[in-house]
């Protein structure tokens, strides 16, 4: 069609990708603040806690993001909520990253050598001090990597948030094709916008990874 | 306001979800036999450094790795056809999952590959073995036994990820939710049932897998 | 002639002159000690022998095949090269019948009834007869290296290997392996073993060769160079032994 020009397939684009960018830093963010507590539930002294994290953390690594969207979004106005896609699409993806991160650091937390924590706890630490000063510093150098391989898994979930009519790039993408009828250059532009963001991420993690297991050498 | 719940409504389609699960799992059982051959191939490619496979598998990999596979499947079933390829929603599903666990295979069992010690590597030399000998005896069986619980849980990311398929009307386990919902205008039920069927696919094929696993590969009851 | 000929083998790694000119001629059945401080250049020799690390420079021949420098299709002399490894190196995946029975099938391409006899003979050889079905797991490190020892010796080797195949083990299990290698000698096996167990060297070896700095700095008979070194770099080094 030729009153959509190659630049209006690119602007209309490139606003998707800035729609999908601001999901997954939401998510990612609220994820986050959300998957330390899960972290803490799992990790927990008291059993409840932690059999609670791990069935949360099991549910929502195995059922399909989609099924969790819909959920969302339909439970929500049988509780008589209208919620926007954006709304269902953030809290979806939030909860999400929130027990994958959970499970993410809590492995962190667990590669903490078992000397350390007794090391601490012979220095009459409580539980939570050896927490606080020994075994999260050194759980956190070790999580960074894995978080930011962990943050290209949100940016490619936000694709799917396109099927409960959030207007992010791959629905940009699909409403362009229906309309150029150039299906094969619009989702090879897609393709790119989200190659573009995950790359740099992907490769950071990399080097991440190489630099710590580099430095653990000395 | 009390909402009452009707899950007998959506037991009512149990063919159809017996259909779509069916359909699932054949996906998601072509995807991992193919995925895990072009993973193997392009392990060693990438391992051993095989020009011009070792470049080639790495692109696809990063290419697919970093973009989602729903994008994917519609770049397969919306575009390809542009380019004079006819393809159905199913062959577009099948490729779709072939592509996409095939690349994360290789990634995940060179990892196996390249964590073998060097000493059985130079063990097989002493014994006068081939490259292929060695790979095929030496290297691959303990790499794929100790990288086979990755590829278990990346099969089931995949399964789980292939709910989009419903996107272009191939008639798997999500398109039939969304069937069934249209029918009969009980969304949450009907999403919530199919999602547990999702949960359980999800624990009964991890299971299998590891199972499996256990059977071909490591060739000993333990 | 000499089973084994070694001519003007010169080896770097990268910058590092290791292997600085070696001649070495070692006959059928001779039993060969190689011994030195770590660094001298012993365990490089003994893997340039069956390919484990190439070289720039000399000609290494086994049993009429030659090997040149820079090679890298090893199979043909390989097949008359048996090694045992410090660390053992057994298949972790595979039975230890299975171990022993690998190269025979793949490599010799012989058929699997005839492969276990031969494996079954070699284990019973090295006292491991009723281990045919266990892992490398279930067994201590000794026994793992005499399943290694049976392995090398199902390919009918012309000349074995060993690159200190007691260092990496608990001392009581040390005599087990070497008692093995003293029948082996005993029979007429070609060895070159690179070891610390000097006693074992001077009992059983036919030729001691001592090596430093890259060269072979004393060789000869074991007695003789144990009780009167030539040299105040071997004097020093049997002191710091003993």
């Amino acid at each position: 069609m030729s009153d959509i020009s190659y630049w209006d397939i690119v602007r209309n684009l490139f606003d998707g990708l800035l729609w999908t960018l601001g999901l997954s830093l939401t998510a990612f963010v609220l994820g986050g603040c959300a998957g330390l507590l899960v972290l803490f539930a799992r990790i927990a002294k008291h059993p409840l806690p932690r059999r609670l994290a791990l069935g949360y953390i099991e549910v929502f690594q195995g059922t399909p993001l989609l099924m969790q969207l819909f959920i969302i979004f339909f439970g929500s106005s049988l509780l008589g909520l209208e919620v926007s896609p954006w709304l269902a699409a953030a809290l979806g993806l939030t909860l999400f990253t929130s027990a994958y991160l959970g499970e993410i650091w809590r492995g962190c937390v667990e590669s903490v050598p078992k000397g350390q924590w007794e090391a601490s706890a012979s220095l009459a630490l409580t539980h939570f001090e050896q927490m606080r000063h020994v075994i999260l510093p050194q759980a956190l150098r070790i999580a960074i990597a894995p978080s930011v391989g962990f943050s290209v898994q949100v940016v490619k979930g936000t694709a799917v948030t396109s099927i409960i009519g959030f207007v992010e790039l791959t629905k940009t993408g699909s409403m362009l094709a229906n309309a150029t009828y150039q299906p094969f250059m619009v989702f090879g532009l897609v393709a790119l916008g989200y190659f573009a963001l995950c790359y740099p991420l992907s490769a950071y993690s990399r080097y991440l990874e190489r630099n710590i297991h580099g430095s653990r050498a000395h | 306001m009390a909402y009452a719940f009707d899950f007998s409504s959506v037991l009512e389609y149990r063919e159809a979800l017996l259909a779509g699960t069916v359909k699932t799992l054949g996906l998601t059982a072509v995807g991992a036999v193919c995925g895990l051959a072009i993973g193997i191939f392009g392990a060693v490619s990438r391992a051993w450094r095989l020009a011009p496979f070792d470049r080639i598998f790495t692109a696809y990999v990063e290419l697919i790795r970093n973009t989602p596979f729903l994008v994917q499947l519609f770049f397969i079933f919306f575009g390809l056809p542009s380019l004079g390829v006819q393809i159905n929603e199913w062959q577009a599903a099948i490729l779709a999952m072939v592509v996409n666990l095939g690349a994360y295979s290789t990634e995940i069992i060179r990892a196996g590959i390249e964590a073998t010690p060097r000493g059985q590597i130079e063990a097989a030399q002493s014994l006068a073995m081939s490259r292929a000998q060695l790979f095929r005896h030496v290297v691959l069986p303990p790499a794929l036994l100790k990288v086979w619980p990755s590829l278990c849980s990346q099969v089931v990311i995949v399964m789980l990820g292939s709910s989009v398929c419903s996107q272009i009307a191939a008639e798997e386990l999500t398109f039939a939710a969304n069937f069934i919902q249209s029918r009969n205008f009980r969304a949450f039920e009907t999403y919530f049932i199919v999602t547990g069927i999702y949960f359980l696919l999800a624990i009964a094929v991890r299971q299998a897998m590891i199972q499996a696993g256990q059977r071909l590969i490591a060739r000993r009851a333990r | 002639m000499a089973l084994v000929r070694i001519n003007g083998l010169h080896k770097h790694f990268g910058s590092n002159h290791v292997l600085k000119g070696i001649d070495l001629e070692i006959e059928e059945g001779q039993v060969i000690a190689l011994i030195g401080r770590s660094g001298s250049g012993k365990s490089t020799l003994l893997r340039t022998i069956n390919g484990l690390e190439t070289f720039e420079q000399g000609e290494i021949q086994v049993d009429g095949e030659h090997l040149h420098p820079h090679e890298t299709d090893l199979r043909a002399l390989r097949q008359k090269v048996g090694m045992i490894f410090q660390q053992f190196n057994l298949f972790p995946h595979l039975s230890v019948g299975q171990n022993v029975m690998l190269a025979t099938t793949v490599v010799k391409k012989i058929g699997n009834k005839e492969a276990e006899d031969i494996a079954r003979t070699m284990l019973l050889k090295v006292g491991l007869y009723e281990k045919f079905d266990a892992y490398p797991d279930q067994l201590s490190g000794g026994q793992q290296q005499r399943v290694a020892i049976a392995r090398a010796l199902a390919m009918q080797p012309r000349v074995l290997l060993c690159d200190e195949i007691t260092s990496a083990l608990d001392p009581e299990l040390v005599n087990e392996v070497l008692a093995v290698v003293k029948t082996l000698a005993a029979e007429g096996m070609t060895l070159i073993m690179v070891t610390h167990e000097m006693r074992f060297a001077r009992e059983v070896g036919d030729k001691l060769v001592f090596m430093h700095h890259g060269r072979i700095h004393e060789a000869g008979d074991p007695q003789t160079l144990f009780s009167n070194p030539q040299t105040p770099e071997l004097a020093g080094f049997i002191g710091s032994i003993n």
